[in-house]
C-alpha cells in the first residue's frame, strides 16, 4: 500500500546497521541473529501493550448495542465476568500476557464459545494460499520487470514499464480490486451472454483465486520493479560491466553473471516490506473479495469491538512481519558478504 | 589578440554572479520543467477550487444536494433523468456526492501533515541534535511504532473510538509520524557535523537559534518531500477505513464510502464504482507526481 518510497519500510524491524564489525564473522552472526531475535520480545510486547491500552481506553464497553437491543446491567455483569473483564486492568494484562505466552488468545466476543486460536486457524489457509501465489507472482514478475528497464532506460519499454509501476503504486488495491471486478466480472460476463468472466461472488478456491491474488501482488510488483531498476542502474555503470563487455562477452552472460547477481543484492530487502504489503493487503483484498480470510475476520473483529480477536490477529501479524524481517536481514547477510554486522 | 587569462576569469566569475538565482527560484524552474508534477499540481489545484466552491454550486442550484435522496430516481445510469454521472442506491446525485468528497479527501491529506509536522520535527530533531541517551531512547520507541503494521493501528483506533473527523486525523497521524522522525533525525546528523554549524556554535549560538536558524532551514526542503508523499498516504487511509465501513460515517460523502456503496450493487450499475475509484486513483497519482516533482527540485541528492 505504500504510495511512495517513504512508507515502504514500515513494519520492519531494524535498519540494517552496517557499522564496524568486531571479532570473527561466524561468532557476530549469532549475536546478530540472537540480538534481532531479543528484539522480537520488546516489539511484540508493546505491540499487545498499544492495542490492549486503546481498548481499554475506549468509552463504553463491548456489549453496548445500538438500537433497542441494549443488554441488561445484569447481563453484562455476567459477561464481564465470563471473560476476565471485571478484574483491574493490570490484571488483565497480565493474565492476557501469561495466556498467549501460553498460546492462549481467549474467546471470541462475537462467536460464543470459540476460541481466537480456532478463528485464526479457520482462516488461515485461504489468507495463506493467497499471499503465497501472489508472492511467486510478484519475485519473479517484478525483478525482470524492473531488470528489463534498467537495460532499456529511456526507451519505450523503460517508459511503459514505469508509467505501469507508478499507477500501480499509486492506486489503492481496493480501487483496484473494485474496477478489476467491474471490468472482469461484470462488463465482461454481460458483453459475453455470460460465457466468459472472472468469478467475484461465493469464494472458492479455483478462478476466484485470479483476481485477489493479483490485486493483492500488483503494489508489491511495482515497488520490486522500481527498486530492481534502480539497482540495475548502479551495476551497469560499474567497472567490472564494462569489463565483461569489453572482453566480449556475449549479452546473456553479462546480464546473467555480471549484471544480475550484483544488482539483485539490494532487491532482498524488498521481500521484508513484501510481507508487510501481503500482510495488510490482505485485510482489504479479503474484504473486497469477500474471502473468509484472516483479514477479513480482523475487520469484522473491529467493527464489531471483539477485542480478544482484534488483539488475536494484531499479534499475529506483527509476528509475521517481525519474522519476515528478520529472515530477510539475516539472508541479506549470506548473500552479500560485505555487510557488516552490529 | 589573444585575452589575457586573469580577464577570461573574471569574465567567467562575473557571468556566474549573474546568472546565480535562490534556492526557491532554482527549485521553481525545475519543478516546472516536470510536465507531470504540473499537471498534477493543476490537478490538485482544481480539485481545492472544487472543495471550496461545490456548496456554493449547491446554493446556485447548479449542483444538486449531495445527501438529497431522490427515491424515484435510484440507481440512475449516467445522464439519465438530470444524473450527469447517475445516482446511488438512495437516489443521491453521484455527481454531487462526488465533489463534496474531495472535501473529505483533501483535508484529511494535508491537515494529517499539520499534526504529523510538529511531532515529526520534535523527535527527530530531539534525537539528532542531543544525541547519545536520547537519540538511542527516542529512536527504539520509533523502531517499536514502525513495527505496527499502519493500517492495523488505524482499525483499531478508530474501532475504537468513535470514527470522526477528529479521531481518524489523529490516527493517521500517529502512525505517520515516524517517518518525518527518522528523516530529519538523519538530515541532523548530518548537517551537525558542517562547518558552518561549527563556526554558528563556536561564535556563540545558543541551541535553539542553532536549530531554527541553520539546521531546520538546511533540512526544509526533504522535509516538505516527505510530507507530500504523506498526503496521499493519509488519503489512502481515510479511503480504506470509508471503504471498510469503519471510516467517517453516512451520509457524509466520501470517495472510500461511495466505492463500497457502489461495489455492493456492481452489477446493476458498475458506473457507480468506477467514478470515485478513478477518483482516489487519479487524486493519489497526482499527488504522487507532484512529490517526485518537488523531489528533484527540492532535493537533488534524494534524485533517482
Amino acid at each position: 500500500m505504500a504510495i511512495s518510497e517513504g512508507r515502504s519500510g514500515r513494519g520492519a524491524l531494524l535498519p540494517l546497521r552496517m557499522s564496524q564489525l568486531a571479532g570473527s564473522r561466524g561468532g557476530s552472526l549469532a549475536i546478530f541473529v540472537g540480538k534481532r531475535i531479543l528484539w522480537m520480545v520488546p516489539i511484540v510486547f508493546f505491540v499487545i501493550l498499544i492495542t490492549f491500552v486503546l481498548m481499554h481506553l475506549a468509552p463504553g464497553s463491548p456489549w453496548d448495542r445500538t438500537g433497542g437491543r441494549q443488554l441488561s446491567q445484569a447481563v453484562m455483569n455476567n459477561l464481564n465476568i465470563k471473560y476476565g473483564l471485571d478484574k483491574p486492568e493490570t490484571e488483565q494484562f497480565k493474565l492476557y500476557l501469561w495466556n498467549v505466552i501460553h498460546f492462549d488468545f481467549g474467546l471470541s466476543y462475537q462467536y460464543e464459545g470459540k476460541s481466537v486460536v480456532t478463528l485464526i486457524g479457520g482462516g488461515w489457509p485461504y489468507t495463506a494460499t493467497i499471499g503465497f501465489l501472489a508472492f511467486l507472482l510478484i519475485v519473479p514478475v517484478g525483478i525482470s520487470l524492473g531488470v528489463v528497464a534498467a537495460l532499456r532506460q529511456n526507451t519505450r519499454v523503460d517508459y511503459i514499464t514505469m508509467g505501469f509501476a507508478t499507477f500501480a503504486a499509486s492506486f489503492p488495491n481496493f480501487v483496484i480490486g473494485a474496477l478489476m471486478v467491474v471490468v472482469f466480472s461484470v462488463v465482461l460476463y454481460k458483453a459475453t451472454d455470460g460465457n466468459f468472466f472472472l468469478p467475484s461472488a461465493d469464494f472458492g478456491l479455483d478462478s476466484h483465486l485470479i483476481m485477489p491474488v493479483i490485486t493483492l501482488s500488483l503494489l508489491p510488483i511495482a515497488y520490486t520493479a522500481r527498486l530492481t531498476r534502480a539497482s540495475t542502474l548502479d551495476t551497469i555503470r560499474q567497472d567490472f560491466v564494462r569489463t565483461a563487455w569489453a572482453k566480449g562477452l556475449p549479452e546473456r552472460l553479462v546480464v546473467i553473471r555480471h549484471i544480475l547477481k550484483n544488482s539483485l543484492i539490494p532487491v532482498v530487502t524488498t521481500l521484508g516490506p513484501t510481507f508487510a504489503f501481503l500482510v495488510t493487503g490482505s485485510v482489504i483484498v479479503e474484504t473486497v473479495f469477500n474471502i473468509p480470510g484472516i483479514g477479513r475476520a480482523f475487520v469484522v473483529a473491529v467493527s464489531s469491538r471483539d477485542y480478544p480477536m482484534i488483539l488475536g490477529t494484531t499479534v499475529l501479524f506483527s509476528v509475521i512481519i517481525a519474522v519476515a524481517n528478520l529472515v530477510v536481514d539475516v539472508a541479506y547477510v549470506f548473500i552479500d558478504p560485505r555487510v557488516r554486522l552490529t | 589578440m589573444a585575452v589575457p587569462a586573469v580577464a577570461v576569469e573574471q569574465l567567467v566569475e562575473w557571468e556566474v554572479a549573474e546568472t546565480q538565482i535562490g534556492l526557491w527560484t532554482d527549485a521553481w524552474q525545475r519543478f516546472r520543467r516536470n510536465r507531470l508534477a504540473v499537471a498534477g499540481a493543476a490537478l490538485v489545484l482544481i480539485l481545492v477550487l472544487i472543495a471550496f466552491l461545490c456548496p456554493l454550486l449547491v446554493q446556485l442550484g447548479i449542483l444538486q444536494n449531495p445527501v438529497k435522496q431522490n427515491v424515484q430516481y435510484i440507481e440512475a445510469a449516467p445522464g439519465q433523468a438530470g444524473f450527469l454521472l447517475g445516482s446511488d442506491e438512495l437516489g443521491r446525485d453521484t455527481l454531487s456526492r462526488l465533489l463534496f468528497g474531495s472535501r473529505i479527501s483533501l483535508s484529511v491529506g494535508i491537515l494529517v501533515q499539520g499534526i504529523i509536522l510538529p511531532i515529526g520535527l520534535a523527535i527527530g530533531l530531539a534525537a539528532g541534535y542531543f544525541g547519545g541517551r536520547i537519540d538511542n531512547l527516542l529512536m527504539r520507541f520509533t523502531d517499536i511504532w514502525y513495527a505496527f503494521p499502519d493500517l492495523l493501528f488505524v482499525l483499531v483506533v478508530v474501532s475504537v473510538f468513535k470514527p470522526n473527523l477528529l479521531t481518524i486525523f489523529g490516527a493517521i497521524a500517529l502512525v505517520n509520524w515516524v517517518g518525518l522522525a527518522r528523516l530529519v533525525r538523519g538530515q541532523v546528523l548530518s548537517i551537525k557535523e558542517k562547518e558552518f554549524i561549527e563556526a554558528a556554535r563556536s561564535s556563540g549560538s545558543p541551541p535553539l537559534k542553532l536549530i531554527i536558524k541553520h539546521l531546520l532551514p538546511n533540512s526544509l526542503g526533504p522535509i516538505i518531500v516527505t510530507l507530500t508523499f504523506g498526503i496521499p498516504q493519509a488519503i489512502f487511509l481515510e479511503a480504506v477505513l470509508s471503504f471498510l465501513g469503519v471510516g467517517i460515517q453516512p451520509p457524509t460523502p466520501t470517495w472510500g464510502q461511495m466505492v463500497f456503496d457502489g461495489y455492493e450493487a456492481v452489477y446493476a450499475n458498475p458506473t457507480s464504482v468506477v467514478f470515485p475509484a478513478l477518483a482516489i486513483g487519479f487524486t493519489l497519482l497526482a499527488f504522487s507526481f507532484i512529490g517526485d516533482g518537488l523531489r528533484d527540485a527540492l532535493d537533488p541528492r534524494m534524485r533517482r
